[in-house]
Order: C-alpha cells, then structure tokens, then sequence
C-alpha cells in the first residue's frame, strides 16, 4: 500500500506541508480564505532542529497501538489498512495520544483529537503534503 | 551609518488578504527580507535586501507575494541613467570592482531573434516527425579525411577520437565550487540519461561523479585546479579553457572562504586558499604552444579522447579559431559575450567580446575558407535560450550548443544574477548546506532531462518543416536562414540573405 | 476449531480479531451476562454526560459479530469451566463445548462491609452500563450525591453527572486523588482543578457509618446525600478460573501467551495479572488497552498461531472536567520534573531507562514517551534532555528515523 515517506536528507523545514494539510482539511477552495487569521491543526508536522528537519506523520503501523487501544473504537483500520478516526464515536479521551508511539495523534485545541488519513476524506488523491512538498523530502508510495 | 545612497532596485509586495502568515518565505530566504513582527501578528520585508529571486514567490502557497521593480527613481535622465548612478554610489562606497553574475544583461542586438526560419511547401514535401524517423545524433570531432581499407578491403578504423551525441545539446562547463554539489549531479545523472556531456569546468571531478565519466566533459583552465590522471582518463573528453564569453581575458577568484570541505578536495588546492585562475596560461603564449598542451592531454590519455580547446568570442576569433583548427584539438568551442558566469567584474561581462552569432558565422566560414572545416568540430555556447537558438546556431555552421542558463533556469534559477552573494536561495550557486539541499538531484535532474528532450522534438519539428530529416543536413546550411532587420554588413558576416530575397 | 470466549467486551474482541487474523473459519461462540452488543465500559461517564450515545459507544461496529461469523449467547451467565469434559455450564443449565477458551470475565466492584450500608436506599456502582443507566435515571438535578472512592471510576463518575446534578462529594480513604496513578503534586494540581469547578473532596477520610440518606465520617462529618455511588476498586471475577482448578493469584494467573494453568483455556482483560515490565511486578492492570493488547494475543495462539505480549505497562489516559492527564509505567527510581501554572511533568528514571511519567495539562506527543518505556530504550541512546523537554522523534538517531519515517 502506498504510504507517506520521510526523506530526511531533503526536508528543507519550510513548513508547508503542515499548510497543505490544513488547507486539505477544510475543503475550500483557497487557501488564503480557507487559513487567514486561523491556527492551523495539521496532521503532519516538521520537527525543526539547527541543521535537521523533517515531517512527522501517521506511520499506519501494520500493529497500530491507537487502534488496539482505542476505547470507542472510533480509530479503526479501512481495508487498505489506513488507521481513520469515526470523530462521531471519538469521545477525546486521548488514549491514542497516550499510546501512538511516533506522536502522530494530536489534540486540537477545541479538545478534539486529528490525525492523518492519507488525504482519504478530502484530496482522495495524493496527500496535499506530499503534493505540495517543494523537494520531494516527503513521498506517497509503495516501499 | 552614513548616508545611505542606494535605493532598494525591487519591492516586496504582500497581499495583506492572502497572506496567512505561513512564513514560508522568512524561512527560505537566505538574503533575510522577511520576517515576521510579533507586535503586529503580520509580515514584514526588507526590500533592500532582496535580489528578487524569486523563492518566496514560488513557494508562497497562498500567491500572496510579488516583486515589483521600485517605482522610486532619482530624477530621469537618459546619459545618466538610475543604474549608472547607483553603481557610482556603490564604488564610492566600497572603492572596489563591481561584481555581477550570470549573463551580459545589457540591451546589445540578439541576432538570433533577427533570423527567420525557412519551412517546405509545395516541393521538397515537409517531414512529419511524429511518423518518420528524425535524426538529431551528432558526433563531435575531426571528420575522417581518408577512408583506408587493408589487403581485404576491409575498412581500418582510422577515425579521430569523437564524442556521440544523442541530440546536439551539452551542458556547459559549469564548476563544482560555483555550483553546488547537487546542481552538479542534476547535470551529470541528466547528461547520462541523455546521451549527451556535461562539463566540470575548472572545479575538478567529485569523487562520487566519477560514475558518470562516460558522459562528462574534464576541463582543463589556468589554475589547473583538480587535474590529475584518474581525472583525464575518466572523462569522454577533455576540454582546455582559454576563455569564457563573460570574461574574456581575464581569470577566475573563487575566495578562500569557499575552498572549504570536498570543495578543497576535488580542486586540489588547501582549504581556506583562495582559487585563483590566472587570465592567461602561462605555458600558453602562441598557437605553438597551444598545440603542446593539446598533445600532451592527448598523450596522457593514449589519444582516445577528444579535445576541445574552448575560446571567448572575441574581434579577431576568426584568426584565433583557424589557428585552434591546426593544433591538434578535435572541437572548438566558442563561447559568446552573453555567456553566464558565477562572477565577473560587471564592466567585464557587459562589455568585452562579440555576439555568439556572429562569431560562429565568422568562423564557419573561415575554416572553410581555409578547406580545415572537417578538422574540428564547431561546440557554440553564450546563450542559446531554447531550441530555436540551438537550430539557427547550427544551420549557421555550429556542431552542437552549450547551454548553461538554460540548464539552470531548468533547475530553478531565476536569474536574479547574485551567484557572487553565494546565498542562491535555490540551491544552485552555493556551498551553504541548507541552500544546497533545496535542489533535489532527483527532481532537477528530471527537469533538466526534460528541458533537452522538449527541445529535441522541437528540433525535429522544425527540421521536418524543412524537409530535413538528419541534423547533418542542417549544418551550416545557411540558405534555411533569413536575416530580418538586418544591414547590410551584418548580413554578410552572418553569410545569410535578407527575408525577401 | 471451535472456540469459545467469556466474556463481551474489549478482552474478547480482541481475541475474535486475533482468531480472525489466522483463522478465518473456526466457530466462535462468545457468551456474556450482559445482553448487549459490545459496548465500550470506560465509556459509560461520557454517556452520563452526553459526549456519547448509546449506539456511538458500541465497541465495534454493528455488524461486528456478523462479519467475523460470531455467534453470540448474550444475557446469560456461566456458571462453570469443566476444563477435562472441555465444555461450559451456563446458567440455563446448557453446556457448550470448546476447543479452545479465553476467559475474559473482566472485574466486579468492590463494595467493602460498611455500617450501615443496608440503611441507604438509592446506592450505585459504576462499572456496567446497567449500573450508568440506573445512576442516570435517579439523579435530578437537584441531587447531591456522595462519591466513596476518589480513584478513577469515582472521578470519571463524578464528571458523567457533574453537570447533572447540584452537587458532587467524594470521599476517600487515600490522603489524595487518583492515588494509583498520580503523585502527591499532581495530585494536588488536579484536585485544585477539580475543586475550582466545584467538586469537593474528604480525603483522608472515610466513611464510619450510613443512615439512609447521612453518612458520617471518621473526622466527624456528617455528609447528606440523595444518591450514593460505591467506587471503591475493583476485583477482578477469577471464580470460574479458580473453581476449574486454574491457577489464580490476585488475579488469573497467565504466561507471556496468554494460557492459563488449564489446558487450552486462556484468560486476558481485567480477570488476569499482568507482567508489568515496567516494575517487573505482576500487577492486575485493569486497563481498556491491556485487555484488548491480551485479548487479541490470546486469540491468535487459540488459533494456532505464536504470540506474545510481554510489553504490558500501567498506562491511562483520563480526562477530568476539561484537564487532562496522562500516564504510564511505574513511579520509582530518579524523578525529573517541571511545573507551571497549567502543566505538570515528572519522569521516572531507573537503570537509565525511562520507568514512569505523568504529564497533566500538557500531554502533546506523549505516547512517545510511553514507547520509551515499553521499549526499555536505553536513554543513552537518545537526547534525554530534549525528549523531556519536548517530546520529539528529533532526540533519536537518524536510523531510528529512517526506520520509522522513511520505511528503510
């Protein structure tokens, strides 16, 4: 299945990864409309140290901790074994925050929970951070 | 501080509803214009500071950015223009030469837009490319005067040393130090999947290059820098450099500062040492002498590589060029006064030497004036600047085209002409890892592949148009050519007619 | 195969996953005293205060036991393991016959012997939805209720009905709250959170004696309430285990594979002890996530494949009235902490691994933490300092990245 990889070595820490996900997230259709005056809630974040940077995302393990741990069963796997959150059955318990290992389920500030669902439910096509990555530091295929 | 006499030559201009404060752009600026005011929430630019290359503009995901040029102006005049005004204020401060990079920007004549193409109609059926095969492999080297066949009429194979070119574009000398390091593996994993060369310049060979040897031309300049034998016998050809288009004359100071790391290693030369090239050889001081160094490149390398000997077109290139043609080297290459550079002193660049076209016409037909034609190889560079450029070059007696510019606008330049800042926000002309990684080989050697091959269908397109359907038959063959706008004396040097005629 | 679980709640979901993953088709039969479909237990304070439904806080979807060809003998109790006939006795008086077993009973309220007790009338628990749905149905608003145990399930029942009701007290015996898995500090910050919002507490304290609707406490005060909610623990329900001639300790007693003492029956959730690698203890960890982890390891060995989980930690996630804690693993050895006004962090150093943390308010990225703990990563190996300034994948080796992040 095609997944989101990290090549470390190209991340230039330009951030706009975190943008284009937000952006995905809302369904508008501009940006500036869509993230003007907004703190953003992206699903994939840029860890930033003096000479290193990269994306950090949902990893989908194939023995997914949130999943297992999940009390609602709202993170569940789709078929093509992409972990998906039912926000309806969510009830922000945060024990997927308490268990994802990479860090990648993050509270919002309205106390809700986000992740990354591989753009599943907005772009359905590739993910905007890796559509909008100027250098190819993050990739969506097969490995 | 004193007065401050310079006026920022661009303005940056942020749309304040489509702004969303990203900072996108204060993180990929080298040059520091943007930053982000806590006080205000918004952004804010230092439009002194920016070269207007354009990162932040390209990478500004809301299209919030623009760079105007600065309406301000000191008070018109056309003797003394703004830019004249300003280069003085600059000198009086700094009391040195004035740097600039890249091309001769100046409003001279481009002759190449002053020549039209010709195309088939009615006889000579034209050609369609997409049907029928089009040959644009060129091979570059002295052409085999005799064909010798031993006791069984078999034929001996006495040709020169040559190069074999998919399609008649190379990469042009570009060095590792004025370039960055992925810029030059852009080129060289482009020039292999191409079939085509690249060019080291004076910078040396990175070690991890030395794979695509079989695609790289060696250079050989006055500093000698990165020359060694594993060097010579890796390279497809060897290149001596007289001069380049946008310095003839004089020699190349790459400062210390970036003589640093595999820099210093693969030019040779200690760490921190400034790279000087000298203006001249200082073994070279006559067509004799010239002819030395082509032979002995030739015999440390077993003569089975071409050389090339490359000049800056200058007034007399005619005499230098005939003069290259019985030395010994296998292509000359002629670079124009619109060639690119790294850095060269300003009145430098935008004043010394000759249009390209011009300078191919003169030598095309000197040389076969002279009946030495078929002793060299003809390598033109010195802006060619898309296909058109490259097949008016060659029907005007080039082999094959350089092109430099092109390659790095392909790769992301945006000519914003700041190379000697080394802060290349693309990461392009700079040594600063954080800049160097912006341009991922893998991307830009991709661009580049697409570059040379949307030119070749091109090339194809316009030699069908003609009827023609091997580039061989377009060499030289100035009667496709017409001049427009042209005198007379023009026309004749470029040995083309006028349109109408 | 034919495989039978006790039990219908995330233990035994987990082992229907688990069987499912290596057997597709084996019978499972899953039997269960309560008569629903299976619902998530931790959920029942959110649906006390609206955050769920009870359709939204079904376990798994509808059409779970359908699509894993479950078959389901729901509303009646087990009475007996017969482990050499391989069959269960169900109330009914029915047996069912297994290959394979997993007992995943879960855990009763404790309800100690207290004076007068008998005398209250409107007393509750809250463990089931049963339990939540009855406490629900006798609360008005105008109800003060009295809460004995200041531990998780008598705090999360405290903010199911918070908003419900005039009044909450709690009352415990511990000198402070949630004492299982908070330290004095936080501790502290939490109940000032809590009784900011208007909860009041008595803690070291406890009740002397009831009569009907006052009860008085050991310091002398005398509390009056409408409704009692008893959360004082918890015991895990290991009858069944123990009267098969199973081995049991405080709680069923399992190895890293989840098989009991008995031959072909295997035990996981709340009824089991656990190996807590964290303090290298067996421990009962009553926890959703634990019994899932088991369940389903369980459940792939019953179907003959080879599993095992010995990663089991103490770990919760609650939050309460809008502040949120988060911790796991065990509290001894060095501590390092921060605090400020709205967070609180301490981290548990021993044999230069991370043991334990707690975190409340800030709980960003925390599962990175807990993987240093399931993980026993030797701290040597990371920056310690910045992970604990900031939990971060930046503090690990660039081969850990490339293996996590870039799949090499």
């Amino acid at each position: 299945m095609k997944r989101v990889y990290v090549n470390e070595k190209w991340c230039l820490g330009c951030h706009l990864c975190e943008y284009n996900c937000a952006f995905a997230q809302t369904g508008e259709p501009d940006m500036a409309r869509a993230l003007k005056d907004k703190t953003i809630h992206p699903n994939i974040r840029v860890e930033d140290g003096d000479d290193v940077h990269f994306a950090v995302n949902c990893r989908h393990c194939d023995e997914a901790l949130c999943v297992k741990s999940c009390i609602t069963g709202a993170l569940s796997k789709t078929a093509d074994g992409v972990v998906t959150i039912d926000q309806d059955k969510c009830v922000h318990c945060f024990t997927c925050v308490l268990t994802c290992p990479y860090g990648c389920i993050l509270p919002t500030e309205d106390g809700a929970v986000t992740k990354c669902e591989l753009c599943l439910k907005t772009t359905k096509g590739k993910p905007a951070c890796v559509a909008g990555c100027p250098n190819n530091a993050i990739v969506f295929e097969e490995r | 501080m004193g007065i401050n006499y310079i006026v920022p030559e661009y303005r940056v201009v942020r749309d304040p509803d489509r702004c969303i404060g990203c900072r996108v752009c204060e993180r990929q600026c080298a040059n520091e214009v943007h930053s982000f005011v806590p006080q205000t929430g918004k952004m804010a630019a230092d439009d002194a500071k920016c070269v207007n290359c354009h990162r932040c503009v390209s990478l500004c995901p809301t299209g919030a950015l623009r760079i105007v040029k600065n309406e301000d102006t000191f008070k018109i005049n056309a003797n003394w223009s703004n830019k004249l005004m300003q280069e003085i204020y600059r000198q009086a401060d700094s009391g040195g030469v004035l740097l600039s990079s890249m091309g001769n920007p100046e409003p001279y004549p481009i002759y190449f837009d002053k020549i039209l193409l010709n195309a088939s109609q009615v006889t000579n059926p034209s050609i369609d490319p997409l049907r029928e095969p089009m040959e644009t492999r060129t091979f570059l080297g002295a052409k085999t005067k005799k064909i010798q066949r031993d006791k069984d009429g078999k034929i001996i194979p006495n040709a020169s040393p040559y190069l074999e070119l998919k399609t008649p574009i190379m990469f042009s000398a570009m060095s590792y130090g004025s370039i960055s390091y992925n810029a030059h593996e852009s080129l060289a994993r482009a020039a292999t999947e191409l079939g085509i060369y690249y060019n080291t310049g004076e910078g040396g060979l990175h070690d991890d290059f030395y794979q695509y040897g079989a695609n790289t031309i060696v250079q050989v300049a006055s500093g000698r820098f990165g020359v060694h034998a594993d060097y010579l016998d890796t390279a497809a050809a060897i290149e001596i450099k007289m001069g380049q288009g946008a310095k003839p004359g004089i020699g190349g100071h790459l400062p210390g500062t970036k003589i640093v790391g595999d820099i210093s290693r693969t030019r040779m030369i200690p760490e921190g040492s400034d790279a000087i090239s000298p203006a001249p050889h200082h073994d070279i001081y006559s067509i004799e002498d010239l002819r030395q160094l082509v032979f002995s490149l030739k015999e440390a390398t077993n003569y089975q590589k071409p050389v090339i000997v490359k000049i800056a077109a200058v007034h007399n290139v005619a005499a230098i060029a005939s003069g290259i043609a019985r030395s010994g080297a296998d292509i000359i290459a002629i670079d124009g006064y619109r060639g690119g550079t790294g850095a060269a002193p300003t009145r430098i660049r935008d004043n010394v030497g000759i249009p390209i076209e011009l300078a191919l016409a003169a030598v095309d037909q000197r040389l076969r004036d002279e009946g030495i034609r078929d002793n060299v190889s003809i390598v033109v560079g010195g802006s060619c600047r898309c296909s058109t450029d490259v097949f008016k070059a060659i029907a005007l007696g080039a082999d094959a085209c350089y092109i430099g510019t092109a390659a790095l606008l392909a790769l992301g330049c945006h000519l914003c002409r700041s190379c000697h800042a080394g802060k290349c926000n693309w990461g392009i002309a700079t040594q600063r890892p954080d800049l160097v990684k912006r341009l991922n080989p893998d991307i830009g050697y991709k661009r580049l592949v697409n570059l040379v091959e949307a030119w070749t269908h091109e090339i194809k397109e316009m030699m069908g148009g003609m009827g023609i359907n091997s580039i061989e038959s377009l060499r030289g063959n100035r009667l496709m050519l017409r001049g427009v706008g042209l005198n007379e004396k023009e026309l004749e040097i470029l040995g083309i007619k006028h349109a109408g005629e | 195969m034919n495989y039978v679980i006790i039990g219908n709640s995330a233990a035994a979901v987990g082992c229907v996953e688990g069987i499912r993953q290596v057997d597709q088709k084996g019978k499972i039969t899953i039997i269960s005293d309560e008569p629903y479909h299976t619902y998530s237990r931790p959920l029942i304070s959110y649906l006390l205060c609206g955050k769920t439904t009870e359709e939204l806080m079904r376990y798994r979807p509808d059409d779970f036991y359908q699509t894993n060809k479950v078959e389901t003998i729901l509303g009646q109790k087990v009475t007996k393991i017969d482990p050499d006939a391989k069959q269960v006795l169900l109330e009914s008086g029915k047996t069912v016959s297994y290959d394979k077993l997993l007992c995943a009973t879960g855990s009763s309220p404790f309800v100690p012997p207290m004076k007068g007790l008998e005398t209250v009338e409107q007393k509750f628990t809250f463990m089931t939805l049963d339990a939540a749905t009855a406490l629900q149905k006798a609360i008005t608003p105008a109800s003060n209720v009295l809460i004995i145990g200041a531990g998780l399930i008598g705090l999360k029942c405290a903010e199911g009905i918070f908003d419900s009701v005039r009044s909450v007290t709690v009352v415990d015996l511990a000198p402070h709250i949630l004492s299982s898995i908070l330290d004095e500090a936080g501790a502290q910050m939490m109940q000032r959170h809590l009784e900011k919002q208007g909860l009041k507490f008595y803690l070291n304290d406890s009740v002397e004696s009831f009569d009907h609707n006052t009860a008085l406490l050991k310091s002398g005060e005398k509390l009056t309430f409408d409704q009692l909610v008893l959360a004082v623990g918890v015991r895990p329900n290991v009858s069944l285990i123990k009267d098969a001639g199973g081995k049991v300790g405080r709680g069923i007693v399992i190895d890293a594979t989840m098989q009991t003492s008995l031959p072909d029956v295997y035990a996981a959730g709340d009824c089991t002890e656990s190996h807590d690698i964290s303090s290298d203890q067996d421990r009962i960890l009553a926890l959703l996530p634990n019994a899932y982890l088991q369940g389903e390891c369980a459940g792939k060995n019953m179907a003959g494949a080879s599993c095992v989980f010995d990663k089991a930690i103490p770990m919760n996630a609650i939050g309460l009235l809008g502040l949120h804690i988060i911790t796991a693993g065990s509290y001894e050895g060095e501590e390092k902490c921060v605090q400020d006004k709205e967070s609180y962090k301490k981290m548990f150093i021993k044999d230069g691994k991370l043991k334990g943390y707690i975190l409340i308010g800030n709980i960003d990225r925390a599962g990175i933490y807990t993987n240093l703990i399931r993980e026993q990563t030797p701290l040597s190996e990371i920056d310690f300092d910045m992970v604990f300034e900031h939990p971060s994948l930046m503090a690990f080796g660039r081969g850990y990245r490339d293996k996590v992040l870039a799949g090499k």
